[in-house]
């Protein structure tokens, strides 16, 4: 069989679903609930500060972010091309640049933090 | 005579309209743009994080604007059916063999839902 880099990032698409699954239902609820102003303690800065401060917080934050953003913009070029727009060469530039962008911002601003 | 080509013509941009199948893929499919930027989302609120209590003050004047709420409402819908059409093929996607017999679907789809409530618990009061 010829070797292929795929079984990497179909890892990477499963685990980005699996992880979207599980967690980003809750979080919009988290940040749901502070948009409507439900709690003063909700996502006070001091609290996301210590948690994001923390090696394991960093790495817990980095995990989430890279996979959900990886996953979903694997999943958004397949749905432009659903949608009949038949550009897949720059679609795929403009959504692998996009997540790679967030992927360094993400990197950039927990180290700063 | 047959007056009726043997290929037709399927439009690009509005197949998926002729099947509720297909009306459900798209629906699923449609919401990755939501988790897309919610990422970004998240992102911004590390950023403001990143900047100090000020910044991360401005961001939460955002976030609770009418915009921020509808935003967030909307990803909250387009998450949730996203994780239910997820597990729902999980025993299509990781069947489980135990000696001759397969587990059965509904047995993994349940422990996925779950899995699904104990870690939105624990998210919840860690977050709340």
């Amino acid at each position: 069989m010829a070797k292929s880099n795929k079984p990497i990032f179909w890892g990477l698409f499963a685990a980005g679903g699996t992880v979207t699954a599980f967690l980003t239902p809750v979080l919009a609820l988290i940040t749901l609930f502070a948009a409507m102003r439900f709690s003063p303690d909700l996502l006070t800065y001091d609290y996301l500060h210590a948690f994001a401060n923390h090696w394991l917080g960093k790495l817990v934050i980095f995990g989430v972010i890279l996979v959900s953003l990886w996953h979903a913009a694997h999943r958004l070029r397949v749905t432009v091309h659903d949608f009949g727009i038949r550009a897949d060469t720059v679609v795929a530039y403009l959504v692998y640049g996009l997540a790679g962008l967030g992927t360094l911002m993400t990197l950039v601003y927990l180290l700063r933090i | 005579m047959s007056s009726k080509p043997y290929i037709r013509e399927v439009s690009k941009t509005s197949w998926f309209l002729s099947q509720p199948r297909y009306k459900r893929y798209m629906a699923r499919e449609v919401t990755c743009i939501f988790i897309f930027a919610y990422t970004f989302l998240l992102i911004f609120a590390l950023g403001s994080l990143a900047n100090g209590p000020d910044a991360f003050q401005e961001f939460l004047s955002a976030l609770r604007s009418p915009w921020g709420v509808l935003f967030n409402l909307a990803v909250l819908v387009a998450a949730v059916y996203h994780s239910i059409s997820w597990f729902s093929v999980t025993p299509q996607a990781m069947p489980i063999q135990r000696g001759e017999e397969f587990v059965p679907g509904n047995l993994i789809v349940n422990a996925h839902y779950g899995a699904w409530a104990v870690v939105s618990l624990v998210v919840l009061i860690l977050g709340v």
